[in-house]
């Protein structure tokens, strides 16, 4: 916080009034949830009743020798690393593009954006519909021989099908902070290397990708949070989870854990490893983009 | 454009228009499903042309999911979280930024830390508190004892409850529940040179008549920037609705969509289910679109 403004109002209750709603809002609605979380994440409640008792670290234990925990950690990782390298470099491809402003630069621009608009419970039923063995483009490959394409019954390509449309979701989000970060370069540099003989794509390799640096550091953090959180209505809407746990991603364990199996303390620890998880990228994006990215 | 490169410019539209088609070709292909009738939805190969049952599909998806109240519901809590959003965090921010007051850092703190979880993360927990959101009270009541206190010396005992599940204050509160419209202000806020404020004390006018008459006007397009990208964001909500709202006649738009997919083996009616899917989308595609300018600033402002 800067201590730099003088010109300040003064009152010992105003600015108390004016945060209460959001400080109490946050309370009950954060504070109080991530609390419980680690609370339950430490106990477990009694089968016959009589409140939780304090159970240490046996809810982590029981979570981390699970085969099933290790296999969700293992494809989430895969999903969030495939989603965000894909989504990345499709959006990083077009944002270079436009930004060379050809004719209809402004239209395809756009023509860029409006997949973010698109909910992900949509987009996913549409996807799974697309890719369906039965009905969708790929249909005809079973046609010709069962099973070349099955999402239902192929973990992998249930797993493609998920990543694909991951992906598609993000390219717009990933392309509006490319391309504010490339016209954010100046013209004059851009201009200087075209006059020392640097053509377009030399410029783009050797000028605009490195200067892109920090955003594309922020977009790759950003990227993977989201590929870890917000892919619950994805899997929920396209794979359930399956075929055979296939596309059990982390969030979506917790999920069924939680409000499915009912085991509070196992789907809270699990929480608290994801909520780690989160907060480590949020904390390396703060310290790397703040430090070391800048070149200026 | 630097230079002239007339080969390299007809690359540049080959490829622009490949990427397009790639973010097209689904909506496309849903589209023409919604036209078909259902045979013509599960044909194999796929069709590629519209058919002429787009209105008989439209009409079924809106009776079957019974749209016009879901989209009711959906259009009062995208609303709800874009007010309280654009309301509270302005509030929040107008305190940090402009007071001197001694818990100024610590608040800022608080606040900002929210940005880090996600809901998704604290989802098991958030959903306890919003089956009852006077529970954190009644705890720390029973914790420090006070609620054995007040049942000594009345007789009565204290049970604070609040049901929120299948409300639409259930359905909002949480959803507001997080710093991004905070930050946002307050980075504006700290652009606005402290003469603007000195000159505003000079004239004798208190800290609300500042908010109201110099910042409120300031502040314009960076409200409408929060305002679409929250409109967007409740609107396109799941997981919370899913199970906030038991009763099916209280979901929103998002959570009948994907009911209209049966679970299990069964064929879903591909034709109507995309037309379902197609409707759905339409508002916060047209705020998208309609808003551009603001969305994209809102997009850069709120993650900075």
């Amino acid at each position: 916080m800067s201590n730099t403004r003088r010109a300040l109002f003064r009152s010992a209750w105003l600015p108390w009034a004016l945060v209460l709603p959001q400080l109490l809002i946050i309370f009950v609605f954060f504070y109080w949830p991530t609390g419980e979380a680690l609370y339950w994440a430490f106990t477990l409640e009694q089968p016959w009743g009589g409140g939780n008792a304090w159970v240490g670290w046996q809810n982590f234990a029981a979570v981390f020798s699970s085969e099933g925990y290790w296999h969700s950690v293992r494809i989430s990782i895969l999903y969030a690393a495939s989603t965000t390298a894909l989504a990345i470099g499709a959006a990083l491809l077009l944002a270079m593009f436009v930004d060379r402003e050809v004719k209809g630069s402004r239209g395809y621009r756009l023509a860029m954006i409006w997949p973010y608009a698109i909910a992900a419970p949509a987009i996913g039923i549409i996807f799974r519909f697309v890719f369906d063995p039965r009905s969708g483009v790929f249909a005809f490959l079973n046609q010709a021989a069962p099973g070349l394409w099955d999402p239902t019954l192929n973990g992998d390509h249930a797993m493609t099908m998920l990543v694909l449309a991951g992906a598609w979701q993000l390219v717009s989000y990933n392309f509006v902070f490319l391309l504010a970060g490339l016209q954010s370069i100046p013209r004059g540099l851009v201009e200087a290397a075209a006059m020392d003989g640097a053509g377009p794509l030399r410029r783009m390799r050797d000028l605009q990708a490195p200067l892109l640096a920090p955003t594309l550091f922020f977009l790759v953090i950003i990227n993977m949070t989201d590929s870890f959180t917000h892919s619950f209505a994805l899997v929920d809407v396209m794979t359930g989870g399956g075929p055979a746990r296939s596309t059990d991603l982390m969030v979506y364990k917790i999920y069924s854990d939680g409000f499915k199996g009912l085991d509070y303390s196992g789907a809270a620890a699990q929480s608290i490893v994801l909520m780690l998880l989160v907060v480590g990228m949020t904390f390396l994006q703060f310290r790397f983009v703040e430090r070391k990215l800048h070149y200026k | 454009m630097v230079e002239r490169r007339p080969l390299l410019n007809l690359a540049t539209h080959l490829l622009l228009g490949f990427g397009l088609l790639c973010l097209l070709l689904p909506i496309w292909l849903a589209f023409i499903a919604a036209t078909q009738d259902v045979a013509g939805a599960n044909a194999v190969p796929m069709r590629w042309l519209p058919g002429p049952h787009l209105l008989d599909n439209l009409a079924a998806a809106w009776t079957r999911a019974d749209l016009g109240a879901r989209f009711t519901t959906s259009m009062i809590v995208a609303l709800g979280v874009m007010a309280g959003k654009v309301g509270l965090a302005m509030l929040a921010a107008f305190a940090i930024v402009f007071f001197d007051w001694r818990a100024k850092a610590v608040v800022f703190w608080l606040v900002f830390v929210t940005l880090m979880l996600p809901l998704e993360v604290r989802i098991v927990p958030t959903y306890v508190v919003a089956a009852n959101a006077l529970r954190p009270f009644q705890a720390i009541l029973d914790i420090t004892g006070l609620t054995g206190l007040v049942e000594t010396l009345s007789g009565v005992r204290v049970a604070l409850e609040w049901r929120m599940l299948n409300s639409y204050t259930g359905l909002i509160l949480p959803l507001v529940a997080t710093a991004t419209g905070t930050f946002l202000y307050r980075q504006f806020f700290m652009t606005i040179p402290e003469e603007l404020v000195e000159a505003a004390r000079m004239d004798g006018a208190g800290p609300l008549r500042f908010l109201r008459d110099v910042l409120l006007p300031l502040s314009r397009t960076n409200m409408a920037a929060l305002a679409t990208i929250m409109f967007v964001y409740a609107w396109n909500q799941y997981l919370w609705p899913l199970l906030v709202t038991t009763e099916p006649q209280r979901s929103t738009v998002m959570v009948e969509l994907s009911r209209l997919v049966p679970r299990g083996d069964g064929l879903p009616e591909w034709n109507i289910v995309m037309a379902a899917a197609l409707t759905v989308m339409l508002p916060p595609l047209a705020v998208v679109v309609l808003m551009q300018r603001w969305f994209v600033r809102g997009l850069v402002a709120t993650e900075k």
